[in-house]
């Protein structure tokens, strides 16, 4: 492959940002004909601007692109299109009340006697591109019909219905299922065999390594290596992702129970629907100890951690705390007794968007001492607020241009560390934890993790819940599997398998 | 120096959009003038727009007179601006400022017409608390049916502005009708009249608006529950999240909107109006929403913006008398403000400036869809 000719290069592109942030310092970056590359690096490393830049969404300060070795310019996307560059944003761009065949010819229709549409013959071509590339679509089906791999598909169609030989895509797999990924990839080696190049960007190391031709790693605005799947492995390339070395194992250390921290007892809770999602469920954590509920997500993990909250009123049974009933406490009751949650959706629930990290920092805990007192102790004290987000955000290595930055500009990483800082107090006695890495890259994973068996080595006890297996089984000293709203076994860190609690997870027994 | 410079550029960023909307409404407003003045005996005069202006302006702030009318026109739609502006920083709509205007207006004339003849140290302030309490509560009932049912504000609250015209009517026909007069009306207020402090007309209850901004300035931007407000409005589930309750936290803004909005009733009664009759106009209400629109929900925004409006209302007659420009105009004036104030994108183009964009949430709680859940599920 390496005798292909260059389709695509990129030279010293450089773009800082009106903020100061220096996005892509005099990045290069080589594409050959029919190759995969994968530009690999953590949440804002700078991969997304670089493949903005190229579709002529983002101006260059500066930089050259050669197409075929021309030197070209990229003024916006229409530029781009022309010059055979397809792009897939990771939120698509289709109109859901429209056709599949209506969305591709989009902006490029087939007219015929006038001003009529000609949607068969356009029919007809995406037909065509659809079979080449390996799949079957239906030109007449409307977009909101089709599943999220099948609109990604959608997407690519649009872009080789355009002519495209450079396809980017950004984080393709993040809203796929395994099996979709590995459809995707099929269509991916298609794409390759008919000449056409894929740029894809990603932060999971084993996609990469699976896929790539080539791989790009960026961190920071700058290229760090470049390196064929051949050569390489995870270690080295989380080490150049991060800058450093990167233990992909955590080294859970052994655990020492205590007291029994938390105590649920055949509860019932119903779905936002009205069906009953957890049926008489009944777990024990204790304190020092890490336990994880593996599971297929929607089989009542949502209700439990809601109902744990304080979000979610159970319709029957208990949660006590050291002994204390707190079924029916208010959300501020239970945090006064040391529970401290991080929940799944950062944006709809963490954070406050649009408040800077002090405010974010301090948001569950705003009406206490010493972050309020005063008159009525309602008044706010910016003084504590602004010493405790300085304080939290060194001890957190929360990047930021400062603590009055927005919560609605840091990168995922930081937004969940801003979390994270917030409900690993001192004086946690019970943390819930929802998929609290998910979307993060491999340094903010391996980072949040050690903050999880530091809490519990302080004494805390840790409930953990996470649709990723691998997470649960590397971190808890104890995994619980969930099946239909009831827990169907319990295994200790040792003893648990992969094939056991994967088919648990899947039937709710033990043998199929 | 640098630390000027950043303070300016700051108020630039809020205020750009807001100030050039108005320049540009007066441009368009002129264009209207002149196309008009076409069709009156004068023929067309195209500097007629300028002449209407400058007596706009002299009427407003040319003369004592003239800024105590201005003064004295703003001050309910101070109140009014912070009730409306209050409800945003919620993400509420409460159009219902022109009922609770119409509640606290009729609270204050009843209570003090019956303290007329009391020492206005009594009277005074037992007005201006009924007028409070009547806005408040007329402000607690949409607040408590959308906590609790989810029924929507703006709905509630239009409904409601209705009830409060045809209740009031009623009451001062049947129950406080006031013996003596040929038509329905509430007694003479006597002592409980605001003092006037200054001229003809400066009363009271100007400085007191002016107070009231920084009080709610206070709240808003210093205490918890200020905080508490802001959250519900930005995020009600990360609100939950964090141990507040949003249902009590939408009946607390949507009742203290209504106090604003009482107050604001009970200031034009008992420093302007002095008797309820049915028919006494509630176009303070609906002036509101603009000067919050206008102000973008700061207080300090709409202490200028409710001095703007003021202004506008002081100087048109002025503006007829002289140039025969009808009082009308300042209708056109309002409405093209706030309609590009909607349309920033038009201001920015007009004006070519490339200020950051600032998303108008007030905007946004106005069109939100109907029967948006901000308060989520039942709590427990």
């Amino acid at each position: 492959m390496g005798d292909q000719p260059s389709v695509l290069e990129m030279r010293g592109i450089t773009k800082r940002f009106p903020t100061g942030t220096l996005a892509n310092d005099a990045i290069d970056l080589d594409v050959r004909r029919g190759e995969i590359h994968a530009l690999l690096g953590e949440n804002g490393a700078g991969k997304s601007t670089l493949m903005n830049i190229l579709y002529g969404l983002v101006p260059p300060d500066a930089g050259e692109i050669l197409i075929d070795g021309q030197p070209v310019t990229i003024r916006d996307p229409a530029d781009a299109i022309a010059r055979g560059i397809g792009m897939v944003h990771q939120h698509f761009m289709l109109v859901p009340v429209l056709s599949v065949a209506e969305n591709v010819v989009l902006g490029n229709e087939i007219v015929r006697a006038g001003q009529l549409l000609d949607l068969g013959e356009a029919a007809q071509r995406i037909k065509l591109f659809a079979e080449k590339l390996g799949f079957d679509v239906d030109p007449f089906s409307r977009i909101d019909q089709l599943s999220v791999g099948q609109q990604q598909r959608v997407e690519i169609l649009k872009a080789i219905y355009r002519n495209a030989r450079i396809l980017v895509l950004d984080e393709p797999t993040a809203v796929l299922t395994p099996q979709e990924t590995r459809e995707i990839f099929e269509v991916f080696r298609r794409l390759r065999s008919e000449g056409a190049s894929v740029i894809f960007i990603s932060h999971k190391l084993d996609e990469v390594l699976a896929i790539a031709d080539r791989i790009t790693v960026i961190r920071r605005g700058k290229v760090v290596g470049s390196r064929r799947p051949t050569e390489t492995n995870e270690n080295e390339l989380a080490e150049l992702m991060v800058g450093r070395a990167v233990n992909l194992r955590v080294d859970r250390g052994r655990s020492h129970p205590g007291e029994i921290a938390l105590e649920v007892a055949g509860l019932r809770a119903k779905d936002d629907r009205g069906h009953e999602a957890l049926r008489g469920l009944d777990l024990v954590v204790r304190a020092g100890e890490i336990v994880g509920i593996a599971g297929v997500a929607g089989n009542g993990q949502d209700e439990i951690v809601e109902s744990l909250m304080g979000l979610r009123r159970p319709t029957a049974g208990t949660i006590r705390m050291a002994g204390h009933d707190l079924t029916r406490a208010t959300v501020d009751q239970r945090r006064d007794r040391g529970m401290s949650f991080v929940p799944a959706d950062r944006h709809r629930f963490g954070l406050v968007l649009t408040y800077p990290i002090d405010d974010n920092l301090a948001l569950t805990r705003y009406a206490d001492p010493p972050f309020a007192g005063g008159f009525a102790g309602i008044v706010r004290n910016f003084r504590a607020i602004a010493a405790n987000a300085v304080r939290l955000m060194k001890e957190f290595d929360i990047r930021a241009s400062g603590p009055k930055a927005l919560a609605a500009t840091l990168s995922g990483g930081n937004q969940q560390k801003v979390i994270v800082a917030r409900e690993f107090g001192q004086e946690v006695k019970l943390l819930v934890l929802d998929q609290p890495t998910r979307g993060l890259d491999v340094g903010s994973i391996e980072f949040i993790h050690k903050q999880v068996i530091a809490r519990r080595d302080h004494g805390a006890a840790v409930l953990l819940v996470s649709a990723e297996l691998d997470e649960v089984l590397e971190l808890s000293d104890r995994v619980l599997v969930v099946f239909r709203g009831n827990i169907v076994g319990s295994f200790a860190a040792e003893e648990a398998q992969r094939e056991k609690i994967g088919l648990l997870m899947a039937t709710g027994a033990a043998r199929a | 120096m640098t630390r000027v410079r950043t303070f300016a550029r700051q108020i630039w960023q809020v205020a750009s959009i807001p100030l050039l909307a108005i320049v540009l409404a007066f441009i368009v407003a002129a264009v209207v003038i002149v196309v008009s003045s076409v069709f009156t005996s004068s023929g067309f005069e195209p500097l007629l727009p300028l002449a209407a202006y400058g007596s706009l302006l002299a009427g407003a702030f040319g003369s004592g007179t003239g800024i105590a009318n201005t003064l004295v026109a703003a001050a309910p739609l101070i109140l009014g601006g912070l009730a409306v502006g209050l409800g945003f920083k919620a993400g509420l709509f409460n159009i219902g400022v022109a009922g609770q205007f119409l509640v606290g207006a009729f609270g204050a004339a009843v209570v003090g017409a019956r303290l007329a003849d009391a020492p206005a140290a009594v009277a005074v302030p037992l007005a201006m608390v009924a007028g409070a309490l009547g806005g408040a509560a007329f402000g607690f009932i949409p607040g408590f049916l959308k906590a609790r049912t989810g029924a929507h504000e703006v709905v509630t609250t239009i409904m409601l502005n209705n009830a409060a015209v045809l209740l009031l009517t009623w009451a001062v026909n049947d129950l406080v009708r006031a013996p003596g007069f040929s038509f329905p009306r509430t007694g003479e207020i006597g002592n409980s009249a605001l003092p006037v402090l200054l001229g003809r007309n400066l009363h009271l209850g100007i400085p007191l608006a002016v107070l009231t901004v920084f009080v709610v300035r206070w709240l808003l931007e210093r205490t918890t529950i200020g905080f508490e407000i802001r959250t519900v409005g930005q995020n009600p589930n990360a609100a939950r999240y964090a141990g507040m309750r949003p249902i009590f936290i939408i009946a607390l803004t949507m009742t203290l909107s209504g106090l604003l909005a009482g107050v604001a009733g009970a200031i034009q009664m008992l420093g302007v109006i002095g008797f309820y009759a049915p028919g006494i106009t509630a176009s303070v209400g609906f002036d509101s929403i603009a000067v919050a629109l206008l102000g973008r929900s700061n207080p300090i925004g709409i202490l200028f913006a409710a001095i703007l409006f003021g202004a506008f209302r002081a100087g048109a007659p002025l503006m007829q008398i002289e140039t025969s420009v009808p009082i009308e105009v300042i209708d056109i004036i309002q409405a093209l403000v706030i309609l590009f104030l909607a349309a920033d994108l038009i201001v920015r183009r007009v004006f070519r400036i490339r200020a950051p964009k600032v998303e108008l949430t007030e905007l946004k709680t106005v069109t939100q869809s109907w029967g948006g859940a901000a308060s989520g599920t039942p709590p427990p």
